[in-house]
């Protein structure tokens, strides 16, 4: 065949596939993932510092292409994602899946052979743990999902800061949990002002199934263990005071924003402004955050633990 | 298929063309890059 006939779909733009990846979700992932590898002792060469920060993005591209590809009639039913590549009928699912497969792969395969594999195995596990776990599994079935979807998350800084170590230790496991528990609060503020239709595709958001009060309440609750949580890097001696000071800091605002979200209840035309104010807060925050903890290493350097 | 249609055809393929040889011109340097660092490592 010469020449493309009738029966010849277009082939699809490659902006599409591109669009697959969620290029923004991936911008927080690159900042952690390099603040995690910027931030751990040890030295490690610039090529392979920047291939594993790329296989990082990789992975997380190939596991959002996953996500999409499983959640295609979700979100051709939602008003937010309706307009994403699949639900439009630009790419073929199958096209996706394939797409997130290969991502997938390539990124632990890259990162296993350029670093070592313990980083790739973590890698590995983070892609299965966002598009199995998450996505196909616990995401349609229960309310507590954003917690586990925090989960995945949290993975880009320790894969950082082990390729650099090769050994998982307690600074790693920390940063992983101080993302774990940004996540709730950071999200749950978002489905409190974002007019969602959650509802209407099946899946059991923690506002649409327990209520405005159960979630102001959780957020409460993630916040008052994010405060001590951030600082214990300071506290085991893992990092300077700049660190630590700052992460008070920083956590205390996050707190002090959380209390009028925490305590009210929207009334009639509700601008929302609490709720936006701390969603606007929290992605401030994780870029300070691991912005000062860079910076405490740049500082302090070997004069703190690992 | 219309002469615009065919256009766009002609255009999209093209583009992916592109992309997907800069990707590999892209891994090819990464790989070499890589080779060079840890070889170099061992010495």
């Amino acid at each position: 065949m010469t020449s493309p006939t009738n029966a010849v779909k277009l082939p699809a733009d490659w902006r599409d596939f591109l669009a697959l990846t969620k290029p923004r979700v991936m911008s927080l992932v690159v900042f952690t993932g390099l603040c995690g590898l910027l931030a751990a002792p040890g030295h490690i060469n610039p090529v392979l510092g920047f291939t594993a920060v790329l296989c990082i993005a990789l992975g997380a591209g190939g596991a959002g292409a996953l996500n999409q590809w499983w959640e295609a009639e979700i979100d051709s039913g939602m008003k937010r994602t309706s307009k994403r590549p699949l639900p439009q009928g630009r790419l073929e699912r199958t096209d996706a899946r394939d797409f997130g497969i290969a991502l997938s792969v390539a990124s632990v395969l890259i990162l296993g052979l350029a670093i070592h594999w313990l980083a790739a195995t973590i890698l590995a596990i983070s892609i299965i743990y966002y598009a199995v776990v998450y996505t196909i599994w616990l995401k349609p079935r229960t309310p507590q999902n954003i917690v586990i979807g925090g989960g995945a998350g949290a993975f880009p800084p320790l894969i950082g800061w082990v390729a650099v170590t090769g050994d998982i230790t307690a600074m790693p496991l920390l940063l992983f949990a101080v993302i774990f528990f940004w996540t709730p609060p950071h999200f749950w503020a978002l489905a409190l002002f974002v007019q969602t239709d959650y509802a209407k595709v099946g899946i059991p958001m923690l506002p649409v199934v327990a209520g405005e009060v159960a979630t102001r309440r959780q957020i409460l609750a993630y916040s008052i263990i994010l405060l001590p949580l951030s600082a214990v890097p300071w506290w085991i001696g893992g990092t300077g005071p700049l660190y630590g000071i700052a992460a008070l800091v920083l956590s205390g605002v996050f707190l002090l924003l959380t209390f009028p979200v925490a305590f009210r209840r929207t009334g009639e035309d509700d601008r929302m402004k609490p709720e936006k104010r701390l969603f606007t807060y929290s992605i401030a925050y994780l870029f300070a955050l691991f912005g000062v903890l860079v910076a405490d290493r740049a500082i302090y350097g070997s004069s703190v633990l690992t | 298929m219309t002469p615009e249609e065919e256009a766009e055809y002609k255009r999209r393929r093209k583009a992916r063309n592109v992309v997907l040889a800069l990707l590999l011109v892209g891994l090819v340097v990464l790989f070499y890059a890589i080779t060079v660092v840890r070889i170099g490592a061992q010495g």
